[in-house]
């Protein structure tokens, strides 16, 4: 049974391969798909029209298309994704800088959401039309109809304006501190490595609003699909022989019920990692987060487009990552996955 | 539409007064799009620097901006332009999905293979990521924010047709049909194509509300609308400065508005869903 679940993860590796090239190739076509110029772009609005053809040597514009997309593969296997204008450092480097504080608010927005989620879906399912079960169906209705750049401005006009809950939303850090070393790159976590509890505290109270936000806007998915696959589960026949077997409830729900119903939840995951990487780039943008988001943003603003396809490509890979690592957890929680695959 | 399907739509209108609500503020909705320059109470684009920042008062509802622009008024044009993107982008993702989802599903072989292949690599684009790359490359203009929300829906339309289409590829009436001699290309629009159209009007409904989100966290981060067209993400952005100051109301209300008109399209497709296949209920 071991070696058969190996070669299924062997080939769901495999099986990611195709999208990452596609992947690549789209960031390629949007590289070269630029309006006007890429080399007048990449030289900078005060270019020279020297410079201007040296930009475009450099960059291998003068060649033909297959030819420019072997030099982009070699930039990429190399880890060179040009350089941002406004910072003046290379893309990669400030995207890996970057991207814990995007990890760290994209976690915990995900944690936030599952957490309150799953009881919520349980719940509402245990008890049909009770309200509960309707505040549920609300709140996915509601809930994916959020904006989440304008939940966010209202959540900071109440509890950081009006009651003064919340420190400003200025970032990871107040002023005060500064990060603790690096071990993982979130600073919820690293702090509580260093020991330093009122660190830990500070950078809590930083996440705590944008990790809400961006939660808020993933929990109305997952509580609907745990809702619903949990009714369909409780209504099943198995369930009914489990109950008059007489085996406790709390069994029948958890060991029996909970676990089946997790399977679509777990292929929700997929479309709520979608919104999620989607609606960072915004909430990032209302806290000012210093992220991947927000850097992409600052950069579009500068008409700098290096950094954004490095965004862009960074993303990409990250959300095809993630869909892998959800089915291998699939393949973990269901051993009849990947039997007909 | 038969009087029994009237009955039916008359049954769950009044089982559900929720759609119906919706249905209602989508009557609003639209009526603002067309006619919101009209009824507006004043030039959404005459500014007033005598009278920036008031809160809501009797003469401006919803206050005025920072250059003393009425705020109700910019809310109620900007209707047209937000509605209008989100219009056109889901026609024609609908359009082309549905002709690539038809061709996926009823040929197979190489061509399924290759529709599915490209959906499947848009699909691997966190969506709005991909959007905001497809405006930056392609340029900043709202054909382009149509364009670029077209192009994430894409996959959705595609996917239903094709599964659609797929399991009534073999059905008894396709056979009647490709045995009294019609085409393959008027079998797929005349027969299969229209059993798909009422699952797709759950999915377009649906889809609008997310398209107008889509269209709109675009323009907050400064893509396609440029200022000083209203428009209810750039409000909300431009807003953003001055909610720490207490100047709530710049934000609030054109972010309210599409709010609500989100809520109404996703209600709008519940209920649609409930009244084409009471089993989908979730």
């Amino acid at each position: 049974m071991a070696h058969s679940t190996g070669k299924i993860i062997g080939q769901r590796i495999l099986g990611a391969i195709p999208s990452v090239i596609g992947v690549i190739i789209v960031t390629f076509l949007l590289t070269r798909a630029l309006p006007g110029d890429p080399a007048a772009f990449f030289a900078g609005p005060a270019a020279t029209a020297e410079a201007i053809a040296e930009v475009r040597a450099t960059l291998g514009l003068d060649k033909t298309l297959p030819e420019q997309f072997f030099l982009y593969l070699g930039d990429l296997v190399r880890g060179d994704l040009g350089t941002s204008l406004t910072t003046g450092q290379t893309v990669v480097y400030d995207l890996a800088t970057r991207l814990p504080a995007s990890l760290e608010l994209t976690l915990a927005g995900l944690v936030f959401a599952i957490a309150l989620a799953l009881p919520l879906g349980i719940l509402a399912a245990t008890k049909p039309n009770s309200w509960v079960d309707h505040g549920v169906r609300l709140l996915a209705t509601a809930g994916v109809s959020l904006p989440t750049f304008f939940t966010g401005l209202f959540l900071i006009y109440l509890l950081y304006y009006r009651m003064g809950i919340v420190p400003a939303p200025l970032g990871r850090l107040d002023i005060l501190y500064s990060a603790p070393p690096p071990v993982t790159g979130l600073y919820v976590i690293d702090s509580l490595l260093a020991g330093d509890l009122a660190l830990f505290w500070a950078a809590a109270s930083q996440l705590f609003l944008p990790a809400v936000t961006l939660g808020l806007f993933a929990l109305a998915p997952l509580a609907r699909v745990t809702r619903a696959s949990m009714l369909g589960m409780l209504s099943s026949d198995f369930i009914r022989t489990a109950r008059a077997s007489g085996l406790p409830p709390r069994q029948v729900l958890f060991g029996y019920a909970f676990r089946n119903a997790m399977l679509p939840v777990i292929t929700t995951l997929g479309v709520v990692f979608s919104f999620l990487l989607g609606a960072n780039i915004l909430v990032e943008k209302v806290f000012a987060w210093p992220g991947i988001g927000s850097y992409a943003v600052e950069a579009l603003v500068a008409s700098d487009y290096a950094p954004i396809q490095g965004f862009i490509l960074t993303m990409a890979l990250l959300y095809v990552v993630l869909n892998l690592l959800i089915d291998l957890l699939y393949v973990v929680i269901d051993p009849r996955a990947g039997v007909e695959a | 539409m038969t009087s029994t399907t009237f009955q039916h739509t008359r049954y769950v209108i009044s089982e559900n007064l929720v759609t119906f609500g919706a249905f209602a503020l989508f009557l609003v909705l639209t009526l603002f799009a067309i006619f919101g320059e009209a009824i507006a109470p004043y030039d959404p684009l005459a500014s007033n620097a005598a009278a920036a920042l008031q809160p809501p008062s009797a003469a401006h509802w919803f206050g005025t901006d920072q250059l003393g622009r009425d705020i109700l008024s910019r809310v109620m044009v900007a209707t047209r332009l937000d509605l209008g993107i989100a219009v056109m982008a889901v026609a024609l993702s609908f359009l082309v999905g549905s002709l690539l989802g038809t061709c996926a599903g009823y040929f197979g072989g190489w061509s399924d293979r290759i529709i599915s292949r490209c959906i499947d690599t848009l699909m691997a684009f966190p969506l709005f990521v991909l959007a905001m790359g497809l405006v930056a490359a392609l340029g900043n203009t709202v054909a382009n924010i149509i364009y670029a929300t077209a192009i994430i829906n894409l996959p959705l339309y595609t996917r239903v047709v094709r599964s659609e289409i797929l399991v009534r590829r073999e059905a008894g009436f396709v056979e009647a049909a490709r045995l009294t001699g019609n085409s393959e290309w008027r079998i797929m629009a005349r027969h299969l194509f229209p059993n798909v159209l009422p699952v797709m009007m759950v999915h377009i409904s649906l889809n609008m509300g997310w398209a107008i989100l889509n269209a709109a966290g675009l323009s907050f981060i400064g893509l396609g609308v440029q200022p000083p067209t209203p428009e209810w993400g750039i409000m909300v952005a431009e807003g953003a400065t001055y909610i720490v100051s207490g100047e709530w109301w710049l934000a609030l209300f054109p972010g309210a508005v599409l709010m609500m008109a989100v809520f109404c399209f996703n209600l709008l497709g519940d209920g649609l869903r409930d009244l084409i296949d009471p089993r989908m209920r979730t």
